[in-house]
């Protein structure tokens, strides 16, 4: 599956390279009179690109695959970039950042008030803000050979990763799945033994839509006892996929990348809502914006019950300067931002299992972009 | 007298110390300089990492808000960090116990087979076999232990849970077997060729003579094994567990790949979970936020590690000092 993914991934390069050609080709002809230092502004791909040179950037891992495909189709069309985004994570990508070694940071979680702070050094009259640029559900994936279409609610998730539901027969399971035939196995929950963005979130939606089952302040490192733990997100997917009776939280893409069925969830709404990308799509549309000024920083409403929203979420955001961006590589964080919002730059989420932004709010983040300085 | 005149017109033979410095040949004394250099530099650079590795570790027990060697936590990048390494101590020591228990008698079996018992063609390529075992990338054991290893354990743990489950030790509820006993067999396979490489050179050395001996004397081959070679052999034996032994305790990959990582002790060796110092480096270096004293915590647990192996050496050292004279080969 992996293989297929990086084929398509190649596909999609590809495709932008023929594009891109046949445009350079037929703009031959053409007068090309923007300035700035020879950095020709050429539209392909519905990419509008500017600037020129090395833009760096670094920070959380979720959106890696988003930032990989964005990078391929951008760097596509406009040659004289180089984007090179490290997947350090979010928190040494935030710290780069603020030490102003990269043109803009990627980070799972929006920035605290101490970092704002700090940012008013490296943005000279501004300060970081956050956009948010990448959604994506998170699935919790099972193991449990015979069981399809397996629904369960924030309350009980809560009590199986607190190790107090300990086999699949349990009553409580069975009365979310009158028809499915459980047995009784006993119960193995998968949590990340590393720092994550995906537990942080997961934790959070545990801790808003169940607060009595699930006690534990949200936060990257797993703080209930008990359970088994593997690293990284493909090392609990492997493991879910290795054991009958497990039960794991990963990103979309590594359920449908290791066949593994995932958890419909019993939301309350009329029925069980599936991990999708559109479904996702739907709950961050329940986001309320709570940034002030420029900042878009999303309050997600885990407790929706609306049909067909997926609220296991996760949103992530690029962090630049609102103003006092770096001169030489502003035109160029301008112009990648600008396609990765777009409406091309979006869709190409959906196909990798990331969410794209509700129309709503990249809207804003469009109108936001346009307006760095 | 007279006879023995060649003393005199010659030089006795140690007159080149007596002489003078000035007849040392010039090859000696790069040679020696050369040694001595080695020597100390080694010294030196053996106190430089334990001056790096107390320094770094100062700063983080200085910030710890827990109990450094109590508590079960490992939380450095929490304001203020609170970290302890009892779990990973406790999970260090007893998967190394583990592969000690399980490879040693292996190896010594190993050793003696390819140094008594087999017939010289089947001898040299089994040798080189287990030559082999040593030159395989702990990352490569890892893999096969998580994705072979670990999902074949199961019977054997719901088998021991069975009969060994009243210990407590060896309880077992199900589930994947990615527990200290599982990186105590993967370690004990790691550290075989080494243990069982040097235990077949001692019992090479075993003086032919004792052997033809006890063979004379109506032993069979087992009593010349037990009377002659496991004597002389014995401090080899030793030294050659504590090489293993060291490679089990700092051994990091392969533990990595195949724990599940907790910060728990939990009494039975079959459940999932537990750590080990160097698992816990390796899992837990990329984690750290630049801001706070994760790394020098890091630090802290690898100073403890290095104590631990310098105390393990110590005692074979003493050990094989003590039992030197009891040993059969030096009577």
């Amino acid at each position: 599956m992996k293989l297929q993914r990086t084929n398509r991934l190649r596909a999609l390069a590809a495709g932008a390279l023929a594009v891109s050609g046949a445009l350079v080709l037929t703009a031959c002809g053409s007068d090309d009179n923007t300035g700035n230092g020879g950095a020709a502004e050429k539209a392909v791909n519905n990419i509008k690109c500017d600037g020129q040179g090395n833009l760096l950037a670094s920070g959380s891992s979720a959106q890696k695959n988003a930032m990989d495909v964005w990078v391929r189709n951008y760097q596509a069309a406009c040659e004289q970039t180089q984007i090179n985004y490290k997947p350090t994570g979010s928190g040494a990508g935030v710290q780069e950042f603020l030490q102003g070694k990269t043109a803009f940071a990627g980070t799972d979680s929006a920035l605290e008030p101490g970092e704002v702070k700090q940012s008013k050094k490296v943005c000279k009259k501004g300060q970081g803000i956050d956009l948010p640029m990448v959604g994506g559900p998170i699935a919790v994936g099972y193991n449990l050979p015979g069981v399809e279409d397996l629904a369960l609610d924030a309350e009980t998730l809560a009590k199986i990763f607190d190790s107090k539901i300990k086999t699949w027969d349990d009553p409580a399971i069975k009365k979310l799945n009158p028809d499915a035939d459980l047995p009784s196995t006993k119960i193995q929950a998968f949590h990340r033994s590393d720092d994550s963005g995906t537990t942080d979130n997961f934790t959070k939606y545990l801790n808003s839509a169940a607060p009595d089952a699930w006690k534990y302040e949200p936060a990257k490192k797993w703080a209930a006892k008990g359970g088994q733990s593997a690293s990284g997100s493909s090392g609990v997917a492997t493991n879910v996929k290795q054991n009958e009776g497990a039960i794991g939280y990963f990103e979309l893409s590594y359920a449908s990348g290791n066949n593994i069925p995932a958890v419909a969830l019993d939301t309350g709404a009329g029925e069980p809502v599936e991990a999708t990308t559109a479904n996702a799509s739907k709950a961050i549309a329940e986001a309320e914006i709570v940034g002030k000024g420029k900042d878009l920083t999303l309050e997600l409403n885990y407790q929706t019950k609306a049909e067909g929203a997926y609220p296991m979420v996760l949103v992530t955001y690029e962090v630049v300067c609102d103003t006092g961006n770096a001169k030489e590589t502003l035109p160029a964080t301008k112009s990648f931002l600008k396609y990765a919002a777009s409406e091309d730059g979006q869709k190409a989420l959906a196909e990798i299992d990331y969410a794209p932004m509700p129309d709503e709010i990249i809207s804003k983040v469009r109108k936001t972009i346009d307006g760095l300085a | 007298m007279t006879l023995d005149s060649p003393p005199a017109t010659a030089p006795p033979p140690d007159a080149d110390t007596d002489g003078g410095k000035a007849r040392t040949r010039p090859g000696d004394r790069i040679f020696s300089g050369l040694a001595r250099g080695s020597g100390i530099t080694l010294l030196v650079i053996m106190a430089a990492i334990a001056v790096f590795l107390t320094w770094q570790a100062s700063i983080a027990l200085a910030e710890n808000q827990g109990n450094f060697l109590t508590t079960f936590e490992w939380n450095v990048n929490a304001d203020p960090p609170v970290f302890g390494i009892a779990v990973l101590a406790f999970g260090t020591i007893v998967s190394s116990i583990i592969a000690m228990v399980l490879a040693v008698p292996v190896s010594i079996g190993i050793a003696l087979y390819i140094s008594h018992y087999a017939p010289r063609k089947l001898a040299a390529p089994l040798a080189y076999v287990v030559d082999l075992l040593a030159a395989v990338p702990s990352i490569v054991y890892g893999l096969w232990g998580a994705l072979f290893l670990v999902p074949h354990l199961t019977g054997l743990y719901l088998w021991m849970d069975d009969y060994l489950g009243w210990t407590g030790v060896f309880a077992y509820e199900g589930g994947a077997a990615r527990s200290l006993f599982t990186a105590g067999i993967l370690l004990a396979i790691m550290i075989l060729p080494v243990v069982s490489n040097v235990s077949r050179e001692v019992f090479r050395q075993a003086p032919k003579m004792h052997e033809e001996a006890a063979l004379a004397l109506g032993a069979t081959r087992w009593e010349v094994i037990r009377m002659s070679v496991l004597p002389f052999g014995r401090s080899g034996v030793i030294s050659a567990s504590m090489l293993g032994l060291g490679r089990a305790l700092g051994e990091t990959m392969a533990v990595a790949t195949v724990l599940s990582p907790s910060f728990l002790i939990d009494p039975s060796l079959l459940d999932p979970g537990g750590g080990t110092f160097a698992q816990n480096i390796a899992a837990s270096f990329k984690e750290v936020s630049p801001a706070g004293v994760g790394r020098e915590a890091l630090i802290a647990s690898g100073l403890v590690l290095f104590v631990i192996t310098l105390l393990v050496n110590g005692l074979a050292r003493l050990i094989i000092a003590r039992r030197k004279d009891y040993s059969g080969a030096n009577a």
